[in-house]
């Protein structure tokens, strides 16, 4: 049985992609800091049509105590999709790929914090995923890093982050959930501290050549900054102070 | 266990890193002594023992009737499961997979199913109705360090010595067979610690009590097919591309006891 498919092009002769983005081009973004008032820090994010929720609590007591270290503080980080977030309904229960997602992601913002500081306590940091396309755990780890930000605990670095990877034959940033869905789509989600650029998360699915990886590093650490860029914003933004005519008003 | 004596190796690991040596005398980019075996099961469908070092893991196959996914009538598939047995380790425990087990298996299943080495068409029987699923299960034995590295051995070398159950009237017959599962390429999983400022391939249990970050990497005869980048601390783009580098060299030693 043969299905007569049409050949997609991901990116025309212009260097247009689907959704009319150049190669290196980000979705848009926007992060507001500070939005669950009984959480220490928080986050929304909006990347492309993924919207996503962090709340930060802690550092506070570490428990149960067995999972407590006397060297450091214990970062618990849960990734969490809503039932509604995906085309299909998800079953509520975590998943295996969620519990992996929490696990490298919760890696990923320990090498931003110091956690060093803060011995025997826990710092829970909560992700839920309210809608998503492509790019979700990057732009978990985008929330996550300015609500912990928020929360004022002492970091060293933000962590930023894109998917980077290709559809049609081109190394693209950010992709989509119909570039990831491309026949040859290769994701490769990454992260970095953006003053050291040290790689903090990277992962990585489907064939690609050692030199497509490279160029795709490149591009990903210039949308990554892109992204630190926004993180900032929004944190500098929670506390503009305007003024108006009554006089000084906090935002 | 007694973990200030965990400690004191740890110390002696970084100490000797310092001075380029590792505590077993291997060279930093040097892998343990691989023996594969397949004396696992014999009602295993494919199987393999691979001792890495003093690593033993055990996998074995089953290939199992099932329904294909809607989005994808005409394919089977295959998953891959790691348990963490408390026999291999003193901190291993009974019970529901905890993220680090559930990390080693998929990292073990994506390089494996990304690299496209099986044509998940070949497993169809009738579209949209039944197909083949491959289950890959993989015990650990002893960990002796570097679980990744030798449960993906396990699982490429037992699929490749799988064999396909003879069906009649739609159902298995046990112990008859026809022919083999069809596989393309040999991905080899690839894994690097950091410790200090140093990156070592092969990891054992004492340099994975020091290291502070882990990478993987899955690479075929001439591509990459997975990346995992684990643990707390961070790699540069450098100890990447080098990590690469190593790790197509030692893929092709390991390519050869598949």
């Amino acid at each position: 049985m043969a299905k007569k498919e049409e050949k997609i092009v991901y990116v025309d002769s212009k260097g247009k992609r689907l959704d009319g983005r150049k190669v290196n081009e980000l979705r848009p973004i926007k992060i507001k800091a500070g939005v669950i008032p009984r959480a220490n820090g928080s986050a929304y994010l909006e990347w492309g049509q993924n919207k996503v929720l962090a709340s930060v609590y802690g550092p506070r007591e570490c428990l149960p105590k067995h999972t407590a270290s006397p060297y450091k503080a214990v970062l618990k980080f849960t990734y969490k999709m809503s039932s509604f977030s995906v085309p299909d309904r998800k079953n509520p229960r975590p998943g295996r790929r969620e519990i992996e997602i929490s696990k490298v992601c919760g890696e990923a913002l320990e090498k931003a914090i110091f956690m060093e500081r803060f011995p025997n306590t826990q710092i829970d940091v909560t992700v839920n995923i309210v809608d998503s396309n492509a790019g979700s755990r990057i732009a978990a780890l985008a929330a996550a890093s300015v609500a912990l930000a928020d929360a004022g605990i002492p970091m060293r670095d933000m962590v930023s982050g894109t998917g980077v990877g290709r559809a049609g034959g081109k190394v693209i940033v950010d992709l989509n959930k119909d570039e990831e869905d491309a026949p040859d789509a290769v994701d490769v989600p990454l992260a970095i501290l953006p003053n050291s650029k040290e790689i903090v998360l990277l992962q990585l699915d489907g064939v690609f050549s050692k030199k497509e990886w490279q160029e795709a590093y490149k591009l990903g650490v210039e949308a990554s900054l892109e992204v630190y860029e926004k993180q900032k914003e929004a944190l500098k933004e929670k506390y503009v102070i305007t003024e108006t005519k009554k006089g000084v008003e906090k935002k | 266990m007694r973990p200030e004596l965990w400690d004191l190796r740890v110390d002696k690991v970084v100490a000797d890193l310092k001075n380029g040596s590792r505590a077993d005398g291997r060279k930093v980019d040097e892998v343990r002594k691989v023996v594969l075996t397949k004396d696992v099961s014999e009602n295993a469908d494919g199987q393999a023992r691979v001792k890495l070092g003093e690593t033993e893991v055990i996998a074995g196959v089953k290939m199992v009737l099932g329904t294909p996914y809607p989005d994808s009538p005409g394919q089977g598939s295959i998953s891959v499961g790691a348990e963490l047995v408390p026999m291999a380790d003193p901190t291993y425990e009974n019970g529901p997979p905890r993220s680090d087990a559930v990390e080693l298996s998929r990292v073990v299943d994506r390089g494996i199913r990304e690299s496209k080495t099986i044509d998940f068409s070949d497993l169809c029987i009738v579209e949209g109705e039944q197909v083949w699923i491959g289950f890959v299960d993989i015990y650990i034995v002893n960990n002796a360090g570097n679980l990744f590295d030798a449960c993906g051995l396990a699982a490429i070398s037992a699929l490749f010595d799988t064999k396909m159950p003879k069906l009649e009237d739609g159902r298995i017959v046990h112990h008859e067979y026809n022919g083999k599962l069809k596989l393309k390429h040999k991905p080899i999983l690839n894994t690097f610690a950091k410790i200090g400022n140093t990156v070592i391939a092969d990891p054992s249990n004492f340099e994975e009590k020091a290291m502070s970050a882990r990478f993987s990497v899955t690479v075929t005869e001439d591509n990459i097919t997975a990346f995992q980048k684990g643990l707390a601390g961070s790699f540069s783009v450098s100890e990447i591309d080098n990590a690469i580098d190593v790790a197509y060299k030692n893929s092709k030693q390991m390519r050869k006891f598949v």
